[in-house]
């Protein structure tokens, strides 16, 4: 569904990516793993068009999409998460889904609103209702964001992501500053919408046992290139993975 | 080539004045983040106190010392240590309204304390008008002589302490970022109040400079010379020093070259010269690319809380509805008062209110729900009057021509936006501010337009038998036209757009992700903001019956995002109560002494100081505190246990009223990363 060929990207001197080719069928799942500066989230900026890449190309369900500004690509069906959270301030978690929704959509017309047809429809209040009971922010869905925390926030960023639903599902370190329980919500959330909504799932995690719970596929990245790519138990049995990512000891 | 020469020469000092303010607005630019436009009041300031105390007999040096090294730094001071030092992690807004605010303040407090007879300027070293000698054929006057050299010394001098010296050092370090240098052990906020200090003594050193190039000393003169700064400053991209200096030269020189050159006695002569800065920074401003993304330089930057959204708290049912029936009753009486009881002239002043709340209307559809700056409101409202006025004069009915004026505005609006898709923040603004200005000395000049200082009339509409002539039909007519716009506002803002707007305010790449398209929709948003706009300006037009270039004069653009922000930008009620106080204010003003006739923008600047506590506005906090009280004294009535939010938030209520983080901007922010 998303495939990558010889995707480089430069920044000054350094080689963020270097020629990576990186293929995620639909319904599938794919870890991206490295050390700090290894180029993962270059490699999800580029995917997503927030940088552009300097050579090689990006298809999306059988199209090119590296020439389509972000906007284009995440109504195509690709939701994403940040590493630093991007989420809309002043709003709440409840209408953070609804504006996805009514985008994700389409229908939205300036006529509509002027004569006042632009309000959230019944069919996208449920779907928000729906989204908000799964990753367990029904408790919270009229709070402003800014009273979250951390963790919450990212379950809202998770939530957004997954209005639509989108067809692919990209994630960048989702567990971080999450507790056990908020944890627990994301591993089971990322199981149920693989099985029931066949979405497929790309995630950069640093925290390797999320990752097996998630992922039946895993990529390596060291300096910008793809030194392992395959199943997650042959991969972690990979000796240049072990060396450059886990260090013996693991 | 003599006369080369002669067009040459005097461009230089005006550019050496502009040089001293643009290196003084990119030193706290980049120190604070402020594009502080209230250089040029300060610079005027300094201006008037060195000719005051000149004329006063005062020996020059001493009128020197107290207008250019202690006025001018004193009042740099006292903006970092009272407002901007609040405003590092703001947006950029907050930093901007209370810079404009000054910018009216200060020179309408300055004509309040030494009234408003005539100053004439005084030259600091040489005698101003003696010509020293020839350059070739041209004479060299003492003004400009001691201009340039004074900025040539001053600049060199300034370019080596930033070099060589361990202040330079510090500076650099803390423009590079605050946090930063403070964990390596400098004090970020003592260097840079320093910053502020000597950038408001280059500020007061390029008034004093340039104020014999001036007939008087008068405010206007030094806001047209903030602008050429800002122009320079935006040729050295808002950091190098050395552009900003070239820039500023050869932007006095252009200025000559373009008013000895040019067919004099066309409009586009007496129009280009004072224009060409506007058209030079809106090309700068386009152009540059360290314009377009100037915050995120801070290595640090990411630790910084995200700036607060404003966001109105959801309130108790009772307290909800009593408070739009209290808003209802207040309207009612208001149109009542105006068509029953005070016939005459608050009849005129009520409709005026109706007219400059549509105005008022677009900024908050554009800076409020969009989170656009625009400084260039007054000209849209222009383009809608003079496009109503020329097409009534050709027998279109004055309706037609009012919702015309509002379409060809919503064009211009949609022509203006395209460039600014690839600015943010301020640089928006500036672009407006540029266009504007143009406005107002060139586009509005021509026959086909405004036709200048002569302007157009414009007459009452009529449709079919029924007249608008008399005030009183034009009131309900206004009022027709307010509510239906006021009305399409608030169903935008809860409809998609407006939503969508909110998103975008909230997080541009987030908006990005989940597909929102944010170059359509500011495009939107300006389009449908230059309409209303329009709209409003065409049935000033309509009000007035005779309007000229001076009732769209670019200043208005920036008092009214004065008034709407003081009074409340994020609602439309706030629009509302704005041209309602505004007019009101107006008339109550208007009999006093010519010494207190600013004091009307006065009110209003002193409000928008208060910006950086309360963005929401002054009217919208004090309407927030009383419905508070209400909702306490609602509870209590009813004896329920009050909600509570726990510190997850958690609201075990319907409504979580309480829960309002953007009261208290300085205490929020640690738990999030």
């Amino acid at each position: 569904m998303l495939e990558t060929a010889g995707l480089t990207k430069r920044f000054g001197r350094v080689v963020a990516l270097s020629d990576v080719s990186l293929r995620i069928d639909a319904g599938g799942s794919v870890g991206v793993v490295g050390p700090n500066g290894a180029g993962k989230t270059t490699l999800f900026d580029c995917i997503l068009g927030v940088v552009e890449p300097d050579a090689g190309w990006i298809a999306f369900d059988g199209r090119r999409i590296d020439r389509l500004p972000t906007f284009r690509r995440g109504l195509l069906g690709i939701g994403r998460t940040f590493q630093r959270l991007e989420l809309f301030g002043g709003m709440t978690p409840r209408e953070h889904l609804l504006v996805t929704e009514r985008v994700r959509g389409g229908g939205g017309r300036l006529w509509k609103d002027v004569v006042g047809l632009g309000r959230p429809a019944p069919r996208e209040r449920r779907e928000a209702d729906d989204l908000l009971e799964l990753v367990g922010l029904g408790d919270v869905a009229d709070v402003p964001v800014e009273a979250l925390n951390l963790g919450r926030c990212r379950l809202v960023e998770l939530a957004r992501a997954l209005v639509g639903p989108p067809k692919l599902l990209m994630l960048d370190e989702p567990s971080s500053g999450l507790d056990d329980g908020e944890r627990t919500i994301l591993v089971s959330v990322l199981g149920r919408v693989r099985r029931e909504r066949g979405v497929a799932v790309a995630l950069v995690e640093h925290d390797l046992d999320l990752v097996t719970a998630v992922v039946d596929r895993l990529v390596v990245l060291d300096v910008g290139r793809v030194i392992a790519d395959g199943p997650v138990d042959a991969v972690l049995a990979d000796g240049a993975v072990r060396r450059a990512y886990l260090g013996s000891g693991r | 080539m003599a006369l080369f020469l002669s067009f040459l020469l005097p461009g230089i000092p005006y550019g050496c004045a502009y040089a001293l303010m643009g290196a003084g607005l990119v030193l706290t630019y980049r120190a604070s983040g402020v594009f502080n436009l209230a250089f040029g009041a300060q610079a005027y300031v300094s201006a008037i106190i060195f000719s005051i105390a000149v004329h006063d007999a005062w020996p020059a040096w001493a009128a020197f010392v107290v207008a250019v090294l202690v006025a001018s730094p004193a009042i740099g001071l006292a903006m970092e240590r009272l407002l901007f030092r609040y405003t590092r992690t703001a947006g950029p807004l907050v930093k901007l309204v209370p810079a404009l605010g000054l910018l009216i303040a200060i020179p309408s407090v300055t004509q309040m304390i030494i009234g408003t007879s005539t100053r004439l300027p005084s030259s600091l070293v040489l005698q101003t008008w003696k010509i020293y000698f020839r350059l070739g054929s041209t004479p060299v006057s003492g003004g400009e002589l001691s201009t340039t050299v004074i900025t040539v010394v001053v600049v060199g001098l300034f370019a080596l302490v930033l070099r060589s010296s361990g202040l330079g050092l510090r500076m650099r370090a803390v423009v590079e970022s605050p946090r930063m240098a403070e964990l390596s052990g400098v004090r970020a906020d003592r260097t840079s109040a320093t910053a502020w200090v000597l950038s408001s003594l280059f500020a007061g050193l390029a008034g004093v400079l340039l104020a014999p190039l001036f007939a008087t000393v008068s405010a206007p003169n030094f806001t047209a010379l903030l602008v050429a700064a800002i122009a320079a400053a935006a040729i050295g991209g808002f950091e190098s020093l050395p552009l900003v200096l070239a820039g500023a030269i050869g932007l006095g020189i252009a200025q000559q070259l373009l008013a000895g050159y040019l067919p004099s006695g066309t409009i586009l002569s007496s129009g280009l010269r004072p224009a060409f800065p506007f058209v030079v920074l809106a090309i700068a401003l386009v152009a540059r690319r360290t314009l377009r993304q100037p915050a995120a330089r801070d290595p640090l930057a990411s630790c910084d809380p995200p700036a607060l959204a404003f966001r109105a708290p959801a309130r108790m049912t009772q307290v909800a509805v009593g408070s739009r029936a209290f808003s209802v009753l207040v309207a009612g009486m208001l149109v009542a008062t105006t068509v029953v009881l005070v016939p005459g002239s608050w009849e005129f002043v009520f409709t005026l209110g109706t007219v400059l709340s549509i105005v008022f209307l677009s900024i908050t559809l554009l800076t409020g729900m969009g989170g656009q700056i625009s400084l260039g409101q007054a000209a849209f409202a222009g383009a809608g009057a003079f496009t109503a006025g020329q097409l009534a004069m050709h027998a279109v009915p004055v309706l037609a021509a009012v919702l015309l004026g509002g379409l060809l505005a919503a064009a211009l609006g949609a022509v203006v936006a395209l460039p600014a898709l690839r600015l943010g923040g301020i640089a928006v603004g500036l672009l407006t501010l540029s266009f504007a200005l143009l406005a107002t000395n060139v586009l509005f000049l021509y026959p086909w337009s405004g036709n200048g200082a002569t302007g157009l009339t414009v007459p009452r509409p009529q449709v079919g038998t029924v007249s608008f002539a008399g005030n009183g039909a034009f009131f309900w007519l206004v009022l027709a036209f307010l509510v239906l716009l006021a009305g399409a506002v608030k169903l935008v803002q809860g409809g998609t757009i407006g939503r969508e707007l909110a998103a975008l305010r909230g997080s541009e790449r987030g908006s990005a992700a989940i597909g929102i398209d944010m170059r359509r929709l500011r495009v939107v948003a300006f389009t449908l903001s230059a309409a209303i706009a329009g709209i409003g300006g065409a049935l000033y037009a309509s009000l007035q019956q005779s309007i000229s270039v001076n009732d769209f004069n670019y200043q208005f653009s920036l008092v009214y995002v004065v008034v709407v922000a003081a009074v409340g930008v994020y609602s439309v009620a706030g629009a509302l109560e704005a041209g309602v106080l505004y007019a009101v204010l107006m008339q109550l003003t208007s009999t006093l002494s010519s010494r207190f006739s600013s004091l009307l923008a006065l009110v209003f600047a002193l409000a928008a100081l208060t910006y950086v506590r309360h963005p929401e506005g002054v009217v919208a906090y004090g309407k927030a505190w009383v419905l508070d009280r209400a909702e306490q004294l609602t509870r209590h009535l009813q004896r329920a246990e009050p909600t509570y939010a726990g510190p997850s938030g958690a609201a075990t209520g319907q409504r979580h009223g309480h829960l309002r983080p953007h009261l208290r901007p300085h205490l929020h922010g640690g738990d999030r990363r």
